[in-house]
Formats: C-alpha cells, structure tokens, sequence
C-alpha cells in the first residue's frame, strides 16, 4: 500500500538551543489491521505501518513501534530538544518494506 | 419447559463459554504486558495517562501518555483482539516524556499503560473508555 502516501509534519523553524520543541506528524495510510473482512467475508490482509522514528542530527528523538491498534492516519505528537541547528529526520517502515522519510530543518538563532 | 440432560448439558457449555471469553482476552494483555515488564512487578505513580471517558467512535480514539523519567511507555487494549497498541521508545533528544496518538479500541474496555522508569522499574495505569461505536471492523 504505497500509493498515496503521504507524510506531512509540523515542525518550528526556529528554536532556542537546549529549547523543548513540540513536534506533531500525520502520514496518511490506511493502517489495514488484519482484522476486518470484505463483501465475500474473506480477511483483508494486514497492511501497517509498523515503525516511525524522529532523528535530529542522528540523535533519536522517539522510536515507536506500532500495532494494528493504530487508527487510520497515524497521528503523533511528541516533544524534542534542539541543541543545535540541524535537521530533524522522520522515517516511517511500512509492512510490505517501503520506507517513508521527510526532513525539516531547524534554526538555533 | 422441561430440562433435558441434553439440554442441560448444551445450556453448561454455552454458560462456560461466555465466562471463558473474556479471561482469555484478559489473559493475552496480561501476556503482553508480561512480555514488556519481564514479568517484573508494576508500581503506580508517576505515569499520566490521558484517555476520553467516553469515544463517539472507537477507530479514533485520541490518548496521550506522559510520565516524566521514563525510557519507554507501552499502551495495551485489554478488550481488542490484539492487546498490544504501541510502544514509545524515547532517546537522548526526547524534550519530555510524553507523547499522543489516535488508536483503535474494539468496545467499551480497560486501556492500560505501562512505563519502563530509568532505574529499570515499571509503573501502571489503567484507564476505562466507554466506546459507542466500535473500531475493528469484521
């Protein structure tokens, strides 16, 4: 299921250094549980994202690992401390092997 | 009516079946949780857990968790077919220990967190959603 997805975050383009930084992303994605069946009562195989990852500059921010309990849409909001001005790497690992990656980049002034 | 043993029988296996059900549920969270903790015992305290009272609609129930201190924080569904929810692992640059997501939750149930502190401890914290609609499809 790697058609259509799309990754959107909201990062600040600005920050103090050492400042906490609220960070929230959405990536569309129809997180398919395994669980539900179509018309013909057949199960819908699973389809997730199964790992999202926020970076910045190497250093891991938040590693989640993700269940079929996700909704739709995977939402996540969390805080990061900016040290330094860099980038802020977002990485997300579908089941069928593709990997969805978006950067922002941070300013200390 | 008039109680056959047939009948009897048939009534016993449906009465034991529906108070099976549930442990079984029960016991694949408490499974799941066990694999996190290592079976260690859970403290309480030190771990907010924030989660509606009540969810219109269960494939999108908002939650968030925070427990300040901690490395990582697991969220279990005990009422859906498959406990576990997610696990948040948090890093060096992690600027609090919180963090919130939408999940799925099958019905009305306990939702339950688990944090792993930095001395290696684990706290608990459990939280009862009423769910009108549920969100597991089939």
């Amino acid at each position: 299921m790697a058609e259509g997805v799309r990754a959107r975050v909201k990062v600040p383009g600005n920050a103090t250094a050492g400042e906490s930084v609220v960070i929230k992303t959405l990536i569309s994605h129809p997180m398919e549980s395994g669980q539900r069946k179509d018309s013909d009562g057949n199960i819908i195989p699973r389809s997730i994202i199964h790992r999202f990852v926020c970076d910045f500059n190497g250093q891991n921010v938040i590693d989640v690992k993700m269940e079929p309990a996700i909704s739709t849409n995977p939402y996540f909001e969390f805080e990061a401390t900016i040290p330094e001005s860099g980038d802020m790497h977002f990485t997300w690992y579908d089941d069928d092997g593709s990997v969805y990656e978006k950067t922002e980049t941070v300013t200390v002034g | 009516m008039e109680l056959t043993r047939r009948g009897a029988i048939a009534l016993g296996a449906g009465v034991a079946a529906t108070l099976v059900l549930p442990i079984r549920a029960m016991a694949s969270a408490d499974a799941a949780i066990a694999e996190f903790t290592g079976g260690a015992e859970m403290g309480e305290g030190g771990l907010e857990f924030i989660t509606p009272e009540i969810a219109e609609n269960g494939n999108t129930v908002p939650i968030e968790v925070r427990a300040p201190g901690a490395t990582a924080i697991a969220v279990f569904a005990t009422g859906n077919p498959t406990p576990k929810v997610a696990t948040f692992n948090f890093g060096p640059l992690a600027g609090a220990q919180r963090a919130s997501t939408r999940i799925r939750l099958a019905g009305t149930q306990d939702v339950v967190a688990v944090a792993k502190m930095a001395d290696g401890s684990f706290v608990r914290a459990s939280n009862n959603v009423k769910v009108t609609i549920g969100g597991c499809g089939g």
